[in-house]
This record gives C-alpha cells, sequence and structure tokens, in this order.
C-alpha cells in the first residue's frame, strides 16, 4: 500500500497557446490529493471555441499513481467528446503507454449499463410479467413432476434406491431433535395461554381437549411443515442448485436420466413418507407439554390428563393433522427442487435458491392450510 | 469421401431476443477431431450444448447422420444422443457418488449387466483414465485434473461413437494436458470415435485437431472452417491469423 499523502499539493494550469490549449500539471497526483482543479479547468475549455488541439506538459509534475491516469482519462474523453484532438506525446513514456493499453479496446456500445429510472407503473407491469413467467414455470415444473410420478407408478422411473434411503434418514431420524424441542414448546405455550382463559371460568379440565384438538388438527402438521420448510426445503433447493452450478444436472442429462425423475423424485417420496410419522410424534411431545403445564401448574392429576384427551381427541382428528403433513410434504418438496432446478450458475444464486425455497414453502403451506382448514369445516370433518 | 456424422444447417442460437450466433453451416466428419475454437465470450460451449440436444436451436437444424436430432420423434432423439459421450469442463461428477458410482451410473441404466460386470468394466475405465484403483473416492477427495479424468472415463462409460470435449485442458498443467491430448489421440484411433472439443488451447488445437470450426464473436458467426493447420497458411481473416498465431504477423 503506498503511503497516501494528504498534505501534497498539487496544481492543474491552463495555457493557452495560438492554436492549442496546453494543460499543465504541478506538483503530486496521487491517490488522496484533489482533482478540483481539472473540473475548473474543463469548465474554462468552453470559453475557447476555436482552439481544436490539445498537449499536455508534465515538466513539473513531481509524483503520480493511477489517481493521475483517472484525471487525465477524463479530460481526455472531455476532449474528445468536444471534438479536440488530443496530442500526448509529450507526455511520459510510461503514461503514454497505459493510455494506449486503456484506448487499445474501445468501449463496446451498450456495453456500461444505462441507469434508468423506472416509473412505478412500468416496474408494477414488469413485476406483472415476472409474475406471469414465474406461474409459467410453476405450472411447467407441476406437469413435468406429475409426469414422472406417471413414469413411477408404472416402474418406468429412475432413481437410485439408496438416495431415497439417504433422503428418509436426513428428513426423517435427523430432524427428531428439533421437532421435539418446538413441538413440546409450542404444546407448552398452547396449554399455558389455554388455561389462564380456561380458569376464568373455572373450566382447566378442558385444557387437555385444547392442547390435543390443537396439536392433532393443526399446530402438529403446521410445526413440523415449517421446521422442514426451513430445514430440508433449503437444503433441497441448495443441493440440487449446486449440482446446477456444476454441470452436474446436464451430465446427467446427457446420459438419458430425467433429472425430475433422478433427482426430485426420491426427495418428494422421502418427505411424503416421512412428514405424517413425524407429525404424529409431534402430536405426542405437544400433549407432554401440555401435560407439563397442566400436572405442574393447575394441578390436573396425568390420570385425568389423559382421560380427557383420550375422550377429546378421536381417530379422524389425528388423520386429519397426518393428512395436512402429507401435503406440506409435496409442497416442501416441490418449493425446494423447483427453486434447486431455476437455481442461476453462481454461489450467490444457490444462496437466493434456498432463501426463495424457504419463503415459497411457507407460503404454500400456510395457503394450503387455510384451504383445507375451511374445506374440512364445510364437509364436517 | 469421409462420411459426415454431424451435419449442422443454417443454424441460429438465441437467448431470447439476444443472438449468439447466426447462418452456423458446417459438417463433422466421422473420425474427426473437430475443434469449435473463438474467443472468449463467442458462443464454443453454447455450440456444444445444442449438439448435445441440451439446448433447442432457435433457428436451422442438427443432424446425426440423417437424422434429425430435433424431429418430431422424441424418443429418437434420445437414441440418437445415446451414441454420445460428453465431458464438462469441471468433468461434472455427481458429488454424492464415488468415482465407481458416478462410471456405473450410465451403464446400469443403457444395459442388463449385473453388478459385477459392470464393476469390471468401470475397473477397466478408470485404468484407462490413469485412476486404478480410486473406484471409492469421492469427487471431492481427488484433484481437479483427476476429476476431469475421472468424467472423461465417465463419458466413455458406453463407448459412444461420438464424445464431446468442453475445454479438455482448461486448468491442467502443461504435462497433464498434453497427456489428455494423447488420451483423446488414441480414444480416436482405437475405439473410432470422432471427437468434437470447445478449446481456445492453441498447442491441443495444432496437435491434435484434424478439422474445425472458428467463431467470430463480433461478426456473430463463423468466419473459417477447416483443418486449423492449414487455416494459419490459407486463411486470409486477419481474425483467424491473429488468433491462431497469438497475433504474430504472417
Amino acid at each position: 500500500m503506498p503511503k497516501i499523502n494528504n498534505t501534497a499539493k498539487n496544481e492543474i494550469k491552463l495555457i493557452i497557446k495560438k492554436e492549442f490549449f496546453e494543460i499543465n500539471f504541478f506538483g503530486n497526483w496521487t491517490v488522496g490529493s484533489s482533482a478540483k482543479g481539472v473540473e475548473e479547468l474543463l469548465l474554462s475549455l468552453a470559453d475557447y471555441p476555436k482552439i481544436r488541439k490539445m498537449t499536455f506538459s508534465t515538466k513539473k509534475l513531481d509524483d503520480w499513481d493511477s489517481f493521475f491516469m483517472a484525471q487525465l482519462m477524463v479530460i481526455i474523453n472531455f476532449a474528445k467528446n468536444k471534438k479536440i484532438t488530443v496530442d500526448i506525446k509529450s507526455l511520459p513514456k510510461g503514461i503514454q503507454g497505459l493510455l494506449d493499453l486503456a484506448y487499445s479496446v474501445p468501449e463496446r456500445d451498450g456495453a456500461r449499463k444505462q441507469k434508468k429510472k423506472t416509473s412505478l407503473i412500468e416496474s408494477i407491469g414488469r413485476s406483472l410479467l415476472k409474475a406471469k413467467v414465474e406461474l409459467k414455470n410453476l405450472v411447467t415444473f407441476l406437469g413435468d413432476l406429475i409426469q414422472s410420478s406417471f413414469s413411477l407408478i408404472k416402474g418406468t422411473g429412475r432413481f437410485r434406491f439408496v438416495d431415497l434411503m439417504t433422503y428418509i434418514q436426513d428428513c426423517g431420524p435427523a430432524s427428531l431433535p428439533i421437532v421435539s424441542l418446538i413441538s413440546f414448546l409450542v404444546g407448552l405455550i398452547l396449554a399455558f395461554v389455554g388455561a389462564l382463559q380456561l380458569s376464568l371460568f373455572g373450566a382447566q379440565m378442558y385444557l387437555a381437549d385444547l392442547v390435543g384438538l390443537g396439536m392433532t388438527r393443526e399446530m402438529g402438521a403446521l410445526m413440523v411443515g415449517i421446521i422442514m420448510a426451513g430445514r430440508t426445503g433449503a437444503s433441497y433447493a441448495a443441493q440440487i442448485g449446486t449440482m446446477n452450478v456444476n454441470s452436474e444436472i446436464d451430465a446427467l442429462k446427457t446420459m438419458g436420466f430425467n433429472p425430475m425423475e433422478f433427482l426430485v423424485m426420491p426427495r418428494m417420496l422421502a418427505l411424503i413418507l416421512v412428514m405424517p410419522l413425524l407429525c404424529l410424534y409431534a402430536d405426542f411431545m405437544g400433549m407432554l407439554g401440555g401435560a407439563a403445564v397442566a400436572i405442574g401448574l393447575f394441578d390436573i392429576s396425568s390420570t385425568e390428563y389423559w382421560t380427557r384427551t383420550e375422550l377429546a381427541v378421536q381417530f379422524k382428528d389425528v388423520l386429519v393433522g397426518l393428512f395436512k403433513a402429507s401435503i406440506f410434504g409435496i409442497l416442501i418438496a416441490y418449493s425446494g427442487c423447483i427453486r434447486g432446478m431455476q437455481c442461476g450458475r453462481s454461489a450467490s444464486a444457490v444462496g437466493d435458491a434456498a432463501t426463495s425455497a424457504v419463503v415459497t414453502g411457507i407460503i404454500f403451506i400456510v395457503i394450503s392450510d387455510s384451504l383445507i382448514t375451511i374445506l374440512f369445516n364445510q364437509l364436517g370433518i | 469421401m469421409t462420411e459426415a456424422c454431424i451435419t449442422i444447417k443454417k443454424m441460429t442460437m438465441a437467448y431470447g431476443d439476444f443472438i449468439i450466433q447466426r447462418d452456423l453451416d458446417f459438417k463433422i466428419n466421422q473420425g474427426d477431431i473437430f475443434v469449435i475454437m473463438g474467443g472468449s465470450g463467442c458462443g464454443k460451449s453454447t455450440l456444444m450444448m445444442h449438439l448435445i440436444g441440451m439446448i433447442f436451436p432457435s433457428k436451422g437444424n442438427i443432424y446425426y447422420g440423417n437424422e434429425n436430432l430435433w424431429g418430431p420423434n422424441a424418443s429418437n432423439q434420445k437414441l440418437l444422443l445415446n451414441k454420445t459421450g460428453v465431458l464438462f469442463q469441471s468433468g461434472a461428477l455427481l458429488s454424492s457418488m464415488t468415482l465407481g458410482e458416478n462410471i456405473a451410473l450410465p451403464i446400469s441404466e443403457h444395459t442388463e449387466l449385473n453388478k459385477k460386470n459392470i464393476q469390471e468394466i468401470v475397473d477397466y475405465k478408470l485404468s484407462l483414465v490413469g485412476l486404478a484403483g480410486f473406484s471409492d473416492f469421492y469427487p471431492s477427495e481427488i484433484s481437479g485434473g483427476m476429476q476431469k479424468r475421472a468424467g472423461l472415463a465417465r463419458a466413455m462409460a458406453l463407448d459412444p461413437e461420438i464424445l464431446f470435449f468442453d475445454e479438455p485442458s482448461a486448468g491442467l498443467d502443461p504435462i497433464s494436458s498434453k497427456l489428455l491430448d494423447d488420451l483423446i489421440l488414441s480414444l480416436r484411433d482405437n475405439l473410432n470415435a470422432t471427437i468434437v472439443m470447445v478449446t481456445h488451447e492453441l498447442a491441443s488445437i495444432f496437435a491434435i485437431g484434424t478439422n474445425s470450426v472458428f467463431l467470430d464473436p463480433e461478426s456473430k458467426t463463423m468466419i473459417a472452417e477447416g483443418d486449423p493447420k492449414k487455416l494459419l497458411k490459407t486463411s486470409k481473416d486477419e481474425r483467424v491469423i491473429k488468433f491462431l498465431s497469438r497475433s504474430k504477423k504472417k
């Protein structure tokens, strides 16, 4: 790192000869010195519209670096724009060489990105068009997915069984600790909040009903869905996205594999199989959390609690939760895999894909959860 | 007259409205070591992706023999592409599998061989590229040059008639790159394969190339074709000479 000398004095002077400008540089032109003079000088050039030639004098120039070169190029570009011929022969050899290098490849037309201000209407229009493309992609992916599911059912779909097993291991047993923690705490919170309200009416007895129904019908599946969207959905997007960056997906295609069958299907199957099991486990952990509050704080005996739970929760309530969990599994795998497949070919694109997989996954889960709940309510299930 | 293996007719490559190359018209003959060359960003790799059926040409056609690659019969395309093997720039080995599993993958997909026979072929292919005994290594455990050679072993797994290479010597030291050139030559001679490679490595181009096409990024089309050695002597196009002679005057 060169020493930055802020106190270095520098000066630029314009000398008007008969037919040309001579620009004189004085003192130090290094990083940290001032470039004020250059702007004033360029402004003053306009006063002499008849002079069409420019030369430089650097006899008094002491020290220079990229700062000097950059200012020099500003002057030269300005002169070129005004159709003033620039003669650089009077500059030292080193500077001439650098200038030749800088101007050897002309700036490509349109290479510089235009910074345009877009109006509100334009940006709304653009995002609508983008949304249309996005929707088309989602539907196309869904179509491919359905086709691959058919070939899987027919028995022609190909993936490695060992991959399926790895994914099951990955999203099942490996995610038990976090599922345990979260669902236990959710059950606990549910019981606590509910109990405070219920005790106003002296109805703490119904705590078990609240927690049992809440966990089995709703919170168990929802919590597992959100955990898995963050954990597994993101990991699917990152895995497939990195494979895309590495051309591994192209390689698979050239070997005659359908990436949909080979990469997406086993991941989706794993989630569809594992999600209901995780949900059942989460239901149980949630009730345990509820029991902890009921027994510890509200003087309900454990026998009472379990009897109430047994009475309140019917088998169909558990099934509703499991059904939701399977649907969430499909949606998580869908959003994780599509974001991975759409991933661009750079490291930051993989990060974006993972983020977007989680966001899409959670949105899908919440929307579908509302729809299913309304539907079941109407059907009286 | 040698038989044309791949024929490209009036092809235009584009991403949306952005044209990369237009009016491409050339033939790759059986037994050629065909070089796709040109400066950076001229669309060499994109052309290769078109040839292996990854990207649909926006205009024009690609023929394998007499069959149109993008003809109406979709299953036909799969059959045609089964004759090809591709080595990607980075090797593109599946990182979750060992080298052995990587090479076994296309074999188990396209043949009915049992596990033992597949493993024997895998060992043979690995020894061809000088990686005997590395079957149980993961791609992340070996060097870049080795990954590339393993990728080559996978590309050759099904004894393809046409082998595609994307920048085979990029990132290799001169000796490994020379070894790879020799390997490509002997593959062509011993397996009677046709080789198509994307490269701008002059040493390789002159050492093994027998036919070529030169893509120019500014005029967005091909400006020369033929044997690179002859091109250097006979071409009158300044851009081609500049490229092939590293800008020395003729």
